[in-house]
């Protein structure tokens, strides 16, 4: 009997089980379940980093933003902001939160600007790892981060240290993606070349930044071909590197009209530099990537970079984590409250 | 009257061919106090000047602060049409960002209309660019303050050269990044400290990265900023001469600095015409374009207009600030202080 929606053909033929059908039941579940996500973005401010975000997924999601001055940003530290939107399209529900970092890099001294988020990140992963061995499990909420989106200033010439630390320090902790933000003001040679810099950098300080997976032969066609097109973006040396390119991006939520049409994009006085096109920037290649990607980063984070905190966790106490839960689980809420 | 007149701009005209630019000492018009009972040649003195300074050249000692990147090098050679300063990103990749601040001084000699100029271009890597920043503007103010002392060392000298060799900055462009939010803490710090031993010039660097209306608010942000802070960038209001002065003055200050600038050595065709800018997939951007950026106005106001007033209040106001404590620390004497070591590249 076939289910209402199914494309599924049930053959009555001798021999057929129809567990075939599972990947569509698993699909209807998770459909129906809907998806939750964590997306960090972190760098300098002035950066576009919010223009981006609203830019990927269509939303404002910083309606009242208050940007301080210069002697304000003097006596700030290092802020955690976690904003969620609830995102539908086509029946699917995505849960998406994004944890902002302002104040990272902006004071003199930078010292200590990626404690607070370090401290985030594995308060996140404790709380998982608290809630994976309680009694009851059927309503874990996920709230580790899968992914962070790392601002590159394009107004350099590669890395500055303070990426470089950031990198080293959060790579076995979170998926990280490089981005140059503002790409619009760089020409394309200085895009290829600062691109080439980043890696060669991100390689020589052995950086691991998080990595498309090569399609398997079971993918769909389609999966297939956006991962050989995005993997085209590379030269052959980076190919052979087998490193990402950190993606040139430009964000806007101003409509222009440009031939009749009204798309998204930035006005100069000497033309106008689309969003979405793929010759003027990789933004497309970056929504493409999240998106089709949001499985994977979800697993990388949960089997390499939560499986070696909790390791971590429980080698350091030589006890299971129930015996502590008991002393942890005010100090937890403390800094949740905290960090709210 | 009519003789007087064609007579000497028949002159003038045999100096500076018609196509170039206007000449560095600027000339009133003739004619203003034309009440004499006949013409006694006063005003042949500004030839005379205008023949020595010619004859001599002039010094002029420009300092670019800003963190890597932000276009400096390629600022500077874009203003002075000519590779003065060497870029960063030409570096291989062994030379690393230094440290520490460290402080270049390359000398060019340039010529243009028989007039010698000997331009030293200052340029000061490892600003802003370490994780932690603090007191990274020290060895700048120390440059400048010791360029102060050797001047006046030769001042106060017995045997005293003709013409003291002048190694004092007389401008400092500040590089701002262009975030389009607001200034960033090291900005202020700088600016706080420096803005009372030197001219500062702020200029918005890398402008084409923003609107029109993202620069409009941006330089409405940055100069609200520097009055709530109480930092006097170059021209200062205390020392406007007279109302001209002032009425000109305010017009910039209030209106067109922070210069946003775009810098370039590169040239394209843009409608029958050769101009230097920055090719991008979406357009041209022409650097000497005041629709496109400011960098004509920071070019004219640096070099054609205000040139000589930069070494001026260097010279009137900040050496003899230095030269009026340093005299006050010794009880009134001259001082004599053991030389100072520094390091100074000529390409002369």
């Amino acid at each position: 009997m076939s289910q209402s929606g199914e494309k599924v053909k049930f053959s009555d033929s001798a021999g057929y089980v129809g567990f075939a059908n599972l990947p569509n039941q698993v699909h209807r579940k998770s459909v129906k379940k809907g998806f939750e996500f964590t997306l960090m973005v972190v760098g300098e401010s002035g950066l576009g980093k919010s223009t981006l975000i609203n830019s990927l997924f269509l939303t404002d999601l910083y309606p009242e933003r208050y940007i301080p001055g210069a002697a304000e940003k003097i006596e700030r530290t290092v802020q955690i902001e976690a904003s969620t939107v609830e995102i539908e399209e086509r029946g699917v529900k995505l849960r998406l939160t994004v944890v902002d970092t302002p104040g990272y890099g902006d004071a003199i001294n930078s010292q200590d600007c990626f404690k607070t988020i370090i401290q985030y990140i594995d308060n996140q992963f404790e709380r998982y790892l608290h809630d994976e061995s309680g009694l009851n499990r059927r309503h874990i909420i996920d709230n580790r981060v899968h992914c962070c989106f790392y601002f590159i200033s394009p107004f350099g010439h590669g890395l500055k240290p303070l990426d470089v630390e950031f990198m080293k320090a959060l790579h076995g902790k979170v998926n990280i993606v490089p981005v140059i933000a503002k790409a619009d003001t760089l020409t394309l040679k200085e895009r290829e070349r600062l691109k080439r810099r980043i890696l060669d950098e991100i390689s020589e300080h052995g950086i691991r930044i998080y990595q498309l997976p090569d399609a398997d032969s079971d993918e769909d066609e389609e999966f297939k071909e956006q991962t050989r097109v995005l993997k085209a973006s590379f030269t052959p040396h980076l190919l052979f590197l087998l490193h990402y390119i950190p993606f040139a991006v430009i964000g806007s939520n101003q409509l222009i009209e440009v031939k009749g049409k009204k798309i998204r994009g930035r006005l100069y006085p000497w033309g106008v530099v689309e969003v979405e096109n793929p010759e003027h920037n990789d933004f497309l290649k970056l929504r493409t990537m999240l998106v089709t990607h949001m499985q994977d980063l979800q697993e990388v984070t949960q089997d390499l970079h939560y499986e070696n905190f909790r390791s971590e966790r429980l080698k350091r106490t030589g006890k299971p984590v129930e015996e502590e839960v008991v002393d942890k689980d005010r100090i937890l809420q403390q800094k949740e409250a905290e960090v709210r | 009257a009519g003789p007087v007149d064609s007579k000497t701009e028949a002159a003038m005209s045999e100096l500076v061919p018609e196509s170039r630019q206007k000449p560095v000492v600027p000339m009133k018009p003739m004619g203003i106090n034309a009440n004499l009972l006949g013409y006694i040649g006063i005003d042949t003195i500004i030839e005379q000047m205008r023949k020595k300074t010619m004859k001599t050249g002039f010094d002029f000692n420009i300092m670019v602060v800003g963190q890597s990147g932000l276009g400096k090098s390629t600022l500077v050679n874009t203003l002075f049409k000519s590779q003065v300063s060497r870029k960063s990103s030409g570096w291989n990749r062994e030379e690393k960002i230094p440290k520490t601040v460290e402080i270049k001084a390359i000398g060019h000699v340039i010529e243009e209309g028989g007039v010698k100029m000997k331009l030293t271009v200052i340029d000061t890597p490892g600003f802003g660019d370490q994780i932690n920043n603090e007191n990274c503007w020290e060895p700048i103010e120390k440059y400048i303050n010791e360029q102060y002392e050797k001047f006046l060392k030769e001042e106060v000298n017995i045997a005293r050269k003709k013409r003291i060799p002048d190694t004092r900055v007389h401008c400092c462009l500040y590089f701002i990044s262009p975030t389009g939010h607001s200034l960033r803490p090291l900005d202020l710090e700088f600016m706080k400290h420096l803005s009372k031993v030197v001219n500062i010039i702020p200029v918005i660097a890398k402008a084409d990265t923003m609107t029109l209306e993202e620069k409009t608010e941006f330089k409405q942000r940055v100069r609200k900023e520097l009055e709530v802070n109480g930092i006097e960038f170059y021209p200062q209001k205390e020392f406007d001469e007279d109302l001209e002065d002032k009425t000109e003055n305010d017009k910039i200050r209030q209106e067109s600095m922070p210069f946003a600038v775009v810098g370039s050595d590169k040239e394209y065709q843009v409608n029958g015409k050769r101009v230097l800018g920055r090719k991008t997939p979406w357009g041209i951007i022409e650097v000497e374009n005041l629709t496109h950026c400011e960098f004509a106005l920071l070019r004219d106001f640096v070099i054609r207009t205000h040139l000589q007033d930069l070494k001026e209040v260097t010279h009137n106001i900040h050496y003899e600030t230095y030269r009026a404590k340093r005299l006050n620390d010794n009880g009134g004497l001259p001082p004599m202080t053991v030389e100072t070591e520094e390091n100074h590249e000529s390409n002369l």
